[in-house]
C-alpha cells in the first residue's frame, strides 16, 4: 500500500531504505527510522485496535511509551512477542504484526455488540452479575477473558539468548533528553562514570521534534555534536533502546536494554543477544524521564482521529507523515498551538483551535491566528462524529467563564484529526518507585517529584519545567551536583542559548461538560486501554469507594499494559471532585516497576534448565557411574545414582537385586556426597558437647559417634558420624543437603555466641572420595585391598576407624553402617576415587560385589529402622518423638535441650515414629498417605499421622513403611488405614520400627 | 564506622575515588572487607539476643520469651548479618526497617554505636 500520508522531505527517516511488513496479514512499506505506528500512519491506517470491554474502534493516540491503543502482537511462532506497542517498534525488513483483538476480524468485530448495551455495563459489572452463581465463574472466565482479548504468549522455545550485566556507576541518567543530554554532559566532563539511558533507538527526546535552536544550532544538530562529545568521553556509557523499567532500594535500578529487536529475527548475528538486563547500582540518578502530555476528557474522545497533540507534532516532524488532511487542535494550554502550526506547514488544513480558555495570549496563539487561523476561545468539544478512518466533525459549544458548563451549542467544525491537550503529566514513575512520593503542584496543575527518599534528582519536564533553556540549565545543575556528591568536580557547563515561546497559564480541566449529566451524554474515556470512563468514576464513588487503590481495582483505571501513563491523572482527579477533595489529598495510585513490561527472557536470562539454573555437583566416581548406565537422581544439587538397572530391569527389579546381593554377599556406594566437616582447636569436644545431643567429651581416639544435631527449638535438623582423628581434631559428616546449612549453624554460633571456644571449621566434602563396601563379605573384598590396616572384629571394631592403605592409596577405613550389614567406609583423596573403585570392584567380582544406587539405600536402612532427615523428620520432630531418648544426654547442655521439655514437646500424643505392615503384604503404601483410625466417608477426616518412608522389601519378601502416628509408641500392634484421595482405603498395623536384625548383631560382625 | 576502618587500612589513593576505581557507593559495610553489594551478604535477624547460660532453670515463658519473642521494631533495627557470600563473617547492622537505610555497623561484642536503638 502507498505511503499516502507521506510528506516527500523532511523527518528523520531514510528514505533510502525502504522497508515492507505486514500488518495484519497486509503488506506495506516504511522506511528505517520508522516505527510501525508512523509507518502505518503515512499508509493511512487509522484503525489499530479494539477496545477491551466495548469493542469501539480505536486509533493511535501517542506516539510513545504512553500509547494505549496500538497494542500488536509482533512476530510469529517462537519469536513472537505479544502486547507490543506500535509507537515503540522500530521497524524492519519482514516485520508482521497483528492487532491482538477483534474477533472474527478487526474490521467487522462481533463482540462491538457490547457498545450498543453500554449502558448495562457499568463499572464492576463483571463481578457483580458473573460472580453468581459462583461455581460458574470458572466457566464465564474463559469467554470473558477471550473477548476481552489481549495478545498470546509464544507456545515455542525462545530460540533467542538473554544477558543480564551488572554495572556500578557515579552517575545514572535516565532520559537523554535536552535535561538528561545536559545533566550526563555536565557529570561526564567531571570524569565521573556515567550512564546515559534512553528507551529510544535516538537520543534528543523532544529535540528531535521541536521547533527550536539550542546554541545557534537546529536543535537535532546540536544533540547530534553533544553526543560526539558524550561517546569521546572514556567513562560514559551510551545505552540507546534501554528503558529503567526499576527503581528498587539503595539506589539499584534495572535497565532493560533491546539489542536486536530492531533487525527483526534472523537478521541478527547469533553472539549478540536479543536483550540484556543491566543491574545498576548508582552513586547519584538524574532523572530526565520528561512528561506525557495529558489528554482532555471529553463526549466521544476515543473516536480514531483523536490524537495527542505532541504526538501529532513527532509524527510530522519526526516522520514526516501527517496525520490526515484536515486537522483541528482541542486545548486548555498554549503548547498545543505547535501542533496547528505544524500541521499548517506541513500542508494540512487546520479548520480550527478551540480553546476551553476565554482568553488565551502566548506566542504560540498569536502565531497562530497571524496564519489566519480561527481560535474559538471559550469553546469546548462535545462530541464527535466519524468512523473506522476517523473523524468526519466534531460539535463545539460555548463555554461559561468558569469551564464548568456549556451555554450553548455552537455547531460542528469538521476535521479528520482533533489534536488535543489537556496540559502535561511529568514522568514521576522512577522517582516515585524509589520511594518518594509526587505532590500536586496547584500553579502548575500536575504532579510533581517531592523530596528525594534515595540518592536522585529530577530535572527538566518530568520536574514539572515546560521552557526549554530551563530544561537544559535545571539538566546541567543536576549533572554537577549528582557528580559532586559522588566525588566528582565538574567544572561546570557552558549552557547553550535556546529559547521557547513565552506561554500563558493554563486552565486544568479534567472532564470537559457537554451539557448532560455525567453518565446521559457519550462516553468520557479516562482510560482508553481499560475502557474506563468518568461515568464509572464517579458510580465508584457513589457506592462508597473513597481509596484511589480501591477505585482502581473497582473501575480497572490504570490495569492496562499502559499501566494508565494517559489517564491515571484524569481519573484522580475525577474522583477527588466527586468525593469534594484536592487531588493532593486523593494522592496517586502505587507507582509499580515495571515501567513499561519486560519479557520473561530478559529476566530470566542464562538461568534457563536445569543445567544453568542451579550448580550440578558430581563425584568423582560420576564417570565410573555414567559408563555403568546408572540412572541419577538429584539430591541437593549433586547428582547421586539411584540404581543401575541390568537389561530389562525395572526400577523395583534393579533395587531387590542390589539390597539382596548386600544382605547376602557385598554391594558398594558412592557415599561421596555426604557433607564434611573438619573441626579443630582446643575446644573442639566441648563445642560437639553443644551442638549436637549426645556427650563427646570420652570419644576415645580412633572412634565415632552418631549424633543428632537439634535447633534452638528441640527439633531434628541433622545427623551424621563424626570420628576423632586426633585430641583437637575431629571429622563431622553431615546429610548430603544439609552441608552448608550446618557449617553456617555452627560458623554463627562460634562467632556470636561462643567466640571464648578455639574452633577451627573447614569444609572438607570434595576433598574426599568415599565409598561404602556393605555385606557379610565386605570384609574379605577389602583384605584383598588394603594394606597396613587390620580389618578384623577386635582390631577394628564397629564405630571405629583405621589409618593405611587401599590400593596403595592413603586412606582411612571406618566401622560405619547405614544398611546394617557389616560395612567399611573407605575415604581417600577424591583425585584416587576412581581408582580405589576400580580396584575394590575388581577384588570383588568372585564375591558378585554389586553397586547399589540411593533407592536400596534407602530400602536398606528403612529395614533397619533408620531415620532420613528431612523425610522422616520436617521441622517438628524431636529425637524423643523418633524413639532415640538414648541419644539425648541428661548430664549436660546442647542447643535446643531446654525446648524438649518445653509441654508441647512433653505431649503424649505427639506424632511418634512407628513401623508400619500394610495388611496386603504386596502392597506399598504411598509415602505422604494420611493416616486416619477410622475411614470415613464424612470429610474431614481425623487425621492421625502420615507414612514417611515406605519401601517394598525383598529381604523381608513384604511391603514396610515408616510413618509418624500421633501417640504411636503406645499403639504397637494397632491399626491404622492409609485413606487416600480416591478412597480407597489400606489398613495396616503399627509395629516397631526395626524391621530387620533389630538387636544390631549383623553391622557389629 | 567502616569508612573510619576503611580509612585507618587503606592507604588514601584507595578511599578516594578516582577514575579507574570501583565507586564506594554499596550497601552494606562489612566490618571486615569493606562496602560490599547487599545480594553477598544474609540477615540472622535480631541481634543482641543473649542466649541464657543456664537454660534448665529458666520457666517456660522465659524460655519462650528467648526462644521466640522478636521486637518487630519499626524503625532504627539492630540486626545480625553474615558476608555469607564474602568473609563469612558475623556481624550487627543498625537498619531502619522503614527506609532501608543502613545506619551503621560494628562487630560481634562491641556496643551499639551513638544513635543506635
Amino acid at each position: 500500500m502507498s505511503s499516502v500520508n507521506r510528506l516527500a522531505s523532511g523527518g528523520r527517516i531514510d528514505r533510502s531504505q525502504p522497508l515492507s511488513f505486514t500488518f495484519n496479514g497486509r503488506p506495506y512499506t516504511g522506511y528505517r527510522g520508522d516505527t510501525l505506528a508512523s509507518a502505518l500512519l503515512a499508509s493511512g491506517v487509522r484503525l489499530f485496535g479494539r477496545s477491551i470491554k466495548y469493542h469501539r474502534p480505536r486509533g493511535l493516540v501517542g506516539a510513545g511509551a504512553e500509547e494505549p491503543n496500538a497494542i500488536v502482537q509482533l512476530g510469529e511462532g517462537a519469536y513472537t512477542v505479544p502486547n507490543q506497542r506500535a509507537t515503540q517498534i522500530e521497524l524492519y525488513q519482514g516485520l508482521v504484526a497483528r492487532t491482538v483483538n477483534g474477533w472474527p476480524s478487526l474490521h467487522l468485530d462481533l463482540y462491538a455488540l457490547n457498545s450498543l448495551v453500554g449502558r448495562l455495563l457499568p463499572a464492576g459489572f463483571y463481578y457483580k452479575t458473573f460472580m453468581w452463581p459462583r461455581p460458574m465463574w470458572q466457566r464465564y472466565e474463559h469467554y470473558i477473558r477471550k473477548a476481552a482479548g489481549l495478545g498470546h504468549t509464544p507456545e515455542l522455545p525462545d530460540p533467542e539468548r538473554y544477558d543480564k550485566i551488572n554495572q556500578h556507576c557515579d552517575v545514572l541518567v535516565v532520559g537523554a533528553g535536552p535535561a538528561g543530554l545536559m545533566a550526563a554532559l555536565a557529570a561526564g566532563r567531571s570524569g565521573a562514570r556515567v550512564i546515559l539511558a534512553d528507551e529510544q533507538a535516538e537520543f534528543g527526546g523532544s529535540l528531535l521534534t521541536v521547533n527550536a535552536h539550542v546554541g545557534g544550532r537546529p536543535a537535532a544538530d546540536w544533540v547530534a555534536g553533544t553526543l560526539h562529545e558524550l561517546a569521546d568521553l572514556p567513562e560514559v556509557t551510551l545505552l540507546p533502546r534501554a528503558t529503567v523499567t526499576g527503581y528498587y532500594d539503595h539506589n539499584f535500578l534495572v535497565i532493560n536494554e533491546r539489542r536486536s529487536h530492531h533487525q527483526g529475527p534472523g537478521q541478527v548475528d547469533p553472539r549478540i543477544s536479543r536483550e540484556r538486563l543491566w543491574r545498576v547500582r548508582a552513586a547519584q540518578v538524574v532523572l530526565a524521564t520528561g512528561a506525557i502530555e495529558r489528554p482532555l476528557v471529553f463526549a466521544g474522545n476515543d473516536r480514531p482521529g483523536v490524537m495527542l497533540a505532541a504526538a501529532v507534532s513527532t509524527y510530522i516532524r519526526r516522520y514526516a507523515v501527517v496525520p490526515g488532511r484536515r486537522g483541528a487542535v482541542f486545548t486548555n494550554n498554549d503548547s498545543a498551538y505547535q501542533a496547528a502550526l505544524d500541521m499548517h506547514e506541513a500542508g494540512m488544513e487546520v479548520t480550527g483551535v478551540i480553546d476551553l480558555r476565554q482568553q488565551p495570549e502566548g506566542e504560540l496563539v498569536e502565531a497562530v491566528r497571524s496564519l489566519g487561523i480561527t481560535v474559538y476561545t471559550g469553546h469546548a468539544v462535545t462530541g464527535t462524529h466519524g468512523s473506522h478512518h476517523g473523524l468526519w466533525r466534531v460539535d463545539l459549544a460555548r463555554l461559561n467563564a468558569t469551564a464548568n458548563d456549556i451555554l450553548a451549542q455552537k455547531g460542528a467544525l469538521p476535521c479528520q484529526v482533533l489534536a488535543v491537550s489537556g496540559g502535561w503529566n511529568p514522568v514521576v514513575h522512577l522517582h516515585a518507585q524509589s520511594g518518594a512520593r509526587p505532590q500536586f503542584d496547584e500553579g502548575r496543575s500536575c504532579f510533581v517529584p517531592a523530596s528525594s527518599v534515595q540518592a536522585e534528582r529530577s530535572a527538566g519536564a518530568c520536574a514539572g519545567v515546560v521552557d526549554l533553556g530551563e530544561c537544559l540549565a535545571a539538566g546541567a545543575r543536576a549533572g554537577q551536583a549528582a557528580a559532586a556528591d559522588s566525588g566528582w568536580n565538574s567544572p561546570g557547563p557552558d549552557l547553550p542559548r535556546a529559547r521557547s515561546p513565552a506561554m500563558s497559564q493554563m486552565l486544568p480541566c479534567w472532564s470537559v461538560p457537554d451539557g448532560r449529566a455525567e453518565g446521559h451524554g457519550g462516553k468520557k474515556f479516562i482510560d482508553l486501554q481499560n475502557d474506563t470512563t468518568v461515568a464509572d468514576i464517579l458510580l465508584a464513588a457513589r457506592e462508597g469507594y473513597r481509596s484511589i487503590e480501591h477505585v482502581k481495582r473497582y473501575t480497572g483505571l490504570g490495569f492496562g499494559t499502559d499501566q494508565g501513563k494517559l489517564g491515571n491523572v484524569n481519573g484522580m482527579a475525577v474522583l477527588a471532585q466527586a468525593l469534594g477533595q484536592s487531588l493532593a489529598d486523593t494522592g496517586t495510585t502505587t507507582f509499580r516497576p515495571n515501567y513499561t513490561p519486560v519479557t520473561f527472557g530478559a529476566i530470566a536470562g542464562r538461568n534457563l534448565g536445569v543445567q544453568r539454573f542451579d550448580p550440578v555437583r558430581k563425584t568423582a566416581l560420576h564417570g565410573w557411574h555414567v559408563d555403568h548406565e546408572a540412572v541419577f537422581e538429584d539430591v541437593g544439587q549433586w547428582k547421586r545414582p539411584r540404581y543401575y538397572p541390568c537389561s530389562g530391569e525395572s526400577m523395583q527389579q534393579a533395587v531387590n537385586r542390589e539390597c539382596l546381593a548386600t544382605r547376602n554377599s557385598v554391594g558398594v556406594l558412592d557415599a561421596s556426597t555426604l557433607g564434611k566437616i573438619d573441626i579443630r582447636g582446643p575446644d573442639a569436644a566441648e563445642f560437639l558437647n553443644r551442638i549436637y545431643t549426645n556427650s563427646w567429651s570420652k570419644l576415645a581416639l580412633g572412634r565415632c559417634r552418631y549424633g543428632f544435631m537439634l535447633g534452638e527449638d528441640g527439633m531434628v535438623m541433622d545427623d551424621g558420624v563424626t570420628a576423632r582423628l586426633a585430641n583437637d581434631h575431629y571429622l563431622m559428616t553431615t546429610t548430603t543437603g544439609g552441608a552448608a546449612t550446618v557449617l553456617a549453624w555452627m560458623e554463627r554460633w562460634l562467632q556470636t555466641e561462643w567466640p571464648m571456644l578455639q574452633v577451627y571449621l573447614t569444609s572438607v566434602t570434595d576433598h574426599w572420595s568415599v565409598m561404602s563396601v556393605a555385606g557379610p563379605n565386605s570384609r574379605q573384598v577389602l583384605e584383598q585391598v588394603c594394606a597396613g590396616i587390620d580389618l578384623s572384629a577386635d582390631a577394628l571394631p564397629f564405630m571405629s576407624f583405621g589409618l593405611g592403605q587401599a590400593a596403595g592409596i592413603p586412606a582411612r577405613v571406618s566401622r560405619i553402617s547405614f544398611s546394617g550389614e557389616l560395612g567399611f567406609e573407605i575415604g581417600v583423596n577424591a583425585n584416587a576415587g576412581r581408582t580405589l573403585w576400580e580396584a575394590v570392584m575388581a577384588a570383588g567380582r568372585a564375591f558378585g560385589i554389586t553397586p547399589y544406587g540411593t533407592e536400596a539405600m534407602h530400602v536398606l536402612r528403612a529395614e533397619k529402622g533408620y531415620v532420613i532427615v528431612g523425610q522422616d523428620t520436617d521441622g517438628s520432630v524431636t529425637p524423643v518423638d523418633l524413639g532415640m531418648d538414648w541419644i539425648v544426654a541428661k548430664d549436660k547442655d546442647f542447643i535446643g535441650k531446654r525446648s524438649l521439655f518445653r509441654p508441647d514437646t512433653l505431649r503424649q500424643n505427639r506424632k511418634q515414629l512407628v513401623g508400619l505392615f500394610s495388611e496386603d503384604p504386596a502392597r506399598v503404601l504411598p509415602e505422604g498417605a494420611q493416616l486416619v483410625n477410622a475411614p470415613a466417608s464424612e470429610r474431614p477426616v481425623p487425621m492421625v499421622g502420615h507414612v514417611s518412608s515406605s519401601y517394598y522389601s525383598a529381604s523381608l519378601g513384604r511391603s514396610i513403611a515408616l510413618a509418624l502416628v500421633k501417640g504411636g509408641h503406645s499403639r504397637m500392634g494397632g491399626t491404622v488405614y492409609a485413606q487416600l484421595m480416591d478412597d480407597t482405603v489400606l489398613p495396616a498395623t503399627i509395629t516397631g520400627a526395626a524391621f530387620y536384625d533389630p538387636d544390631n548383631e549383623r553391622q557389629r560382625a | 564506622m567502616a569508612r573510619l576502618l576503611m580509612s585507618m587500612v587503606l592507604p588514601a589513593s584507595l578511599t578516594e575515588p578516582t577514575s579507574r576505581d570501583p565507586p564506594k557507593m554499596l550497601t552494606i559495610d562489612c566490618p571486615w572487607c569493606g562496602s560490599r553489594d547487599q545480594s553477598e551478604f544474609s540477615c540472622g535477624g535480631e541481634a543482641h539476643i543473649v542466649r541464657p547460660a543456664e537454660p534448665e532453670t529458666l520457666s517456660d515463658a522465659e524460655w519462650s520469651d528467648y526462644l521466640f519473642n522478636r521486637k518487630n521494631i519499626k524503625g532504627p533495627h539492630a540486626e545480625q548479618w553474615c558476608h555469607s557470600g564474602g568473609c563469612r563473617r558475623w556481624f550487627n547492622v543498625i537498619r531502619d526497617t522503614v527506609s532501608y537505610r543502613v545506619i551503621s555497623v560494628y562487630r560481634v561484642g562491641e556496643r551499639p554505636p551513638e544513635g543506635g536503638p
